[in-house]
């Protein structure tokens, strides 16, 4: 079921727009009334508590989970409305990177990064093994193309998932926890990878992370999911809401947990 | 001015198609002008142009790039400049990035300031013959090794049920009996029922001829209690219960769970492997006495219905010809085939890999495992009987 069509139409700066969202498994709600826009050229990040419901927040973004009631809308399609074949085609814009990589373990690095190529563009083989080398060159792991997932570590796998992400050159690139299980270097090494992604490409982001650190470093927006209200409690920068937000479970979050630090350090 | 083409911009505008032009202006330069949009969805112009443009003409020292009629781009694009960075590397010509879009030249940069790791590359090295027989030698070699050893462990844990008390779950026993046992009933009932309609139907156009129709009972009695009742019930539950082992086994072993017990100081034999195999060694036999009777039953039913015979006689030769150790002898072969399965099945599973073919594989492994083991043994059995008169 969708809202009535007499709302306002996006703002033409918002590349997702989510109305009315809630989720719902079985008779259990997670979150409802989702409202927020992820603006074009954006990194946007999703907070909230484990068990908050991000990581199915961003299921039901990318089209794998129905959503009980709202809507979600690319450009002016929705999502959810749209019949499967117009579905299949506004998925095809998106590039997710999911939790533990999932890349097929019966291919190599470079099949994986070359298989989308394959299906949706015409490129030559040639040219399709250029991107593919380009990709993964581009995550740093030039040399290990021929690799099966199985033979590299957890980072080298998360680095390949990436670009397999990466290969159709997507509008919007959706990761659910990015730098989960990284070191500090690599994970910064990865920021910097998506920074330079979204300038240089275009590409808007939206993750799913808790890494405060690479947070504070990337993020131009942000909303802070609760548990016990169900809903977005906070929205925004969150270089600004560190500071500014008058909730105190959003500022315990954003301090790692100390709640008695004082506004100057977390404005420092 | 150069048009700088972020890939999201120009997605309404007609596209053009990306066009490659070289101009020498300055004496020892060479211009690269890059012209339409260079999208990897519609294609790119190949590098091989820029290689045979360096080969032919004088060679210049440096290279550069115009794009000031370059239209929208994406990686299409630096997956083309990449290329021809390492063209005019391996010429010794500079390349002079200044002309190329911000973000491109900055991407090309992120490529080339990342090395490639050594030691990363895979060799390309197929091995020979003779070494890949040898290690196809070693290998089979290991995994009877660890076979032998699997069968030890698991009859020592075994006999452990004796001392003391297992460290399983009873209600993992019942789950797995039940598995294997009831919910196995209507598989089973049909290829006995189907294997002893087929063999009364054989014995029936032959003894026929000699009018000796009755003896059909005698065939289908003897052969299902001796030999096809144990038989298909083991194939059937190798098929079903062997591979869902091995598949499960080989899963919790991709989920690192056989690891979380091992480091819990639970051995994964007694916790996993144990309640298998009691399992399958007391619902096997069941199953095979079930089968016995399902075999028989469609035999009876060839015989009322094709040979005429009366279903009290049918019944009565059978009693008469069927002797109390075909019985035994069938039911104990199905114990036996039962510990087999189990074996092999979570042998298999035990020594799966860590992706999801290596699970796949398992399984595969598990079934043609479990057959192998089961006709070998019904061989070695039939030989024995036969020397001891049984």
């Amino acid at each position: 079921m969708t809202s009535s069509g007499t709302q306002r139409p996006p703002s033409p700066s918002a590349h997702v727009t989510v109305r009315n969202l809630d989720m719902i498994y079985d008779d259990f709600v997670i979150q409802r009334d989702l409202n927020f826009e992820i603006k074009r050229g954006d990194i946007f990040v999703i907070m909230g508590a484990s068990g908050s419901g991000k990581s199915t927040l961003l299921k039901h973004l990318v089209g794998l989970k129905e959503p009980a009631r709202g809507e979600v809308l690319f450009g002016t399609q929705s999502l959810w409305a749209a019949g499967p074949d117009q579905q299949e085609r506004i998925m095809r814009r998106f590039g997710i990177l999911y939790q533990s990589g999932a890349l097929w373990s019966s291919m190599t690095l470079a099949e994986n990064v070359a298989l989308p190529l394959v299906e949706f563009t015409d490129l030559k083989p040639a040219d399709v093994r250029d991107v593919v080398s380009l990709k993964i060159a581009l995550v740093g792991l030039a040399g290990f193309e021929d690799f099966y997932p199985s033979e590299i570590s957890g980072g080298m796998r998360k680095r390949a998932a990436l670009a397999r992400a990466m290969a159709l050159d997507p509008e919007i690139l959706f990761f659910d926890e990015p730098s989960a299980g990284l070191d500090p270097i690599t994970s910064r090494l990865l920021d910097d990878l998506i920074l330079e992604l979204r300038d240089s490409l275009g590409a808007t982001v939206a993750m799913v992370t808790h890494e405060l650190a690479s947070i504070f470093a990337i993020a131009d927006n942000s909303i802070f999911l609760d548990t016990e209200a169900k809903t977005i409690i906070a929205q925004g920068d969150p270089k600004l809401l560190r500071g500014e937000c008058t909730d105190p479970k959003v500022r315990t979050f954003l301090r790692r947990g100390e709640l008695g630090a004082s506004a100057d350090a977390a404005r420092s | 001015m150069a048009v700088t083409g972020r890939s999201a911009a120009t997605n309404g505008a007609a596209a053009r198609t990306p066009q490659l032009q070289f101009c020498a202006s300055d004496p020892g330069a060479l211009s690269i002008v890059l012209i339409g949009d260079w999208r990897l969805k519609r294609g790119l112009p190949s590098s091989d142009a820029v290689a045979r443009r360096l080969d032919i003409a004088t060679k210049p020292t440096t290279l550069r790039f115009d794009s000031r009629r370059l239209g929208s781009w994406d990686s299409g694009l630096v997956a083309f400049l990449a290329r021809v960075q390492e063209i005019a590397r391996a010429r010794q010509i500079a390349l002079d990035p200044a002309g190329l879009p911000d973000g491109a030249r900055r991407l090309l940069r992120l490529v080339s300031s990342a090395p490639e790791r050594a030691g990363g590359r895979h060799g390309a090295m197929r091995p020979g013959l003779f070494t890949r027989v040898g290690e196809h030698s070693l290998a089979l070699w290991h995994s009877a090794g660890a076979l032998l050893e699997f069968i030890g462990q698991a009859l020592l844990a075994f006999g452990n049920l004796l001392i003391r008390r297992p460290h399983f779950r009873r209600s993992d026993l019942l789950g797995i009996m039940f598995e294997c046992g009831a919910a196995a009933l209507p598989i089973v009932s049909l290829i006995s029922l189907l294997v002893g309609l087929i063999l009364a139907f054989v014995g029936a156009v032959q003894l026929k001829q000699f009018g000796a129709q009755i003896y059909v009972a005698n065939l289908v009695g003897i052969a299902t209690a001796r030999e096809t009742g144990a038989l298909m019930t083991a194939i059937i539950m190798a098929g079903r219960t062997g591979a869902a082992f091995a598949a499960q086994l080989g899963t919790m072993q991709v989920n690192e769970e056989i690891d979380a017990l091992v480091t819990f100081g639970i051995s994964p034999l007694e916790f996993l492997v144990l309640p298998r195999m009691i399992a399958l060694v007391l619902m096997m036999p069941l199953l095979c006495i079930y089968a016995d009777l399902m075999g028989i039953l469609g035999g009876g039913v060839v015989g009322f219905a094709m040979l005429g015979l009366s279903p009290a006689l049918y019944v009565d030769q059978t009693l008469h010809s069927v002797t109390l150790s075909d019985l035994v002898l069938g039911v104990a072969k199905s114990a036996v085939f039962g510990v087999l399965v189990a074996i092999a099945g979570c042998l298999r599973g035990m020594q799966s890999g860590r992706s999801a073919s290596d699970v796949g594989l398992a399984a595969t492994s598990a079934v043609v495992t479990s057959i192998v083991f089961i006709i070998v043994t019904d061989g070695v059995f039939a030989v024995l009987t036969q020397a001891l008169g049984i």
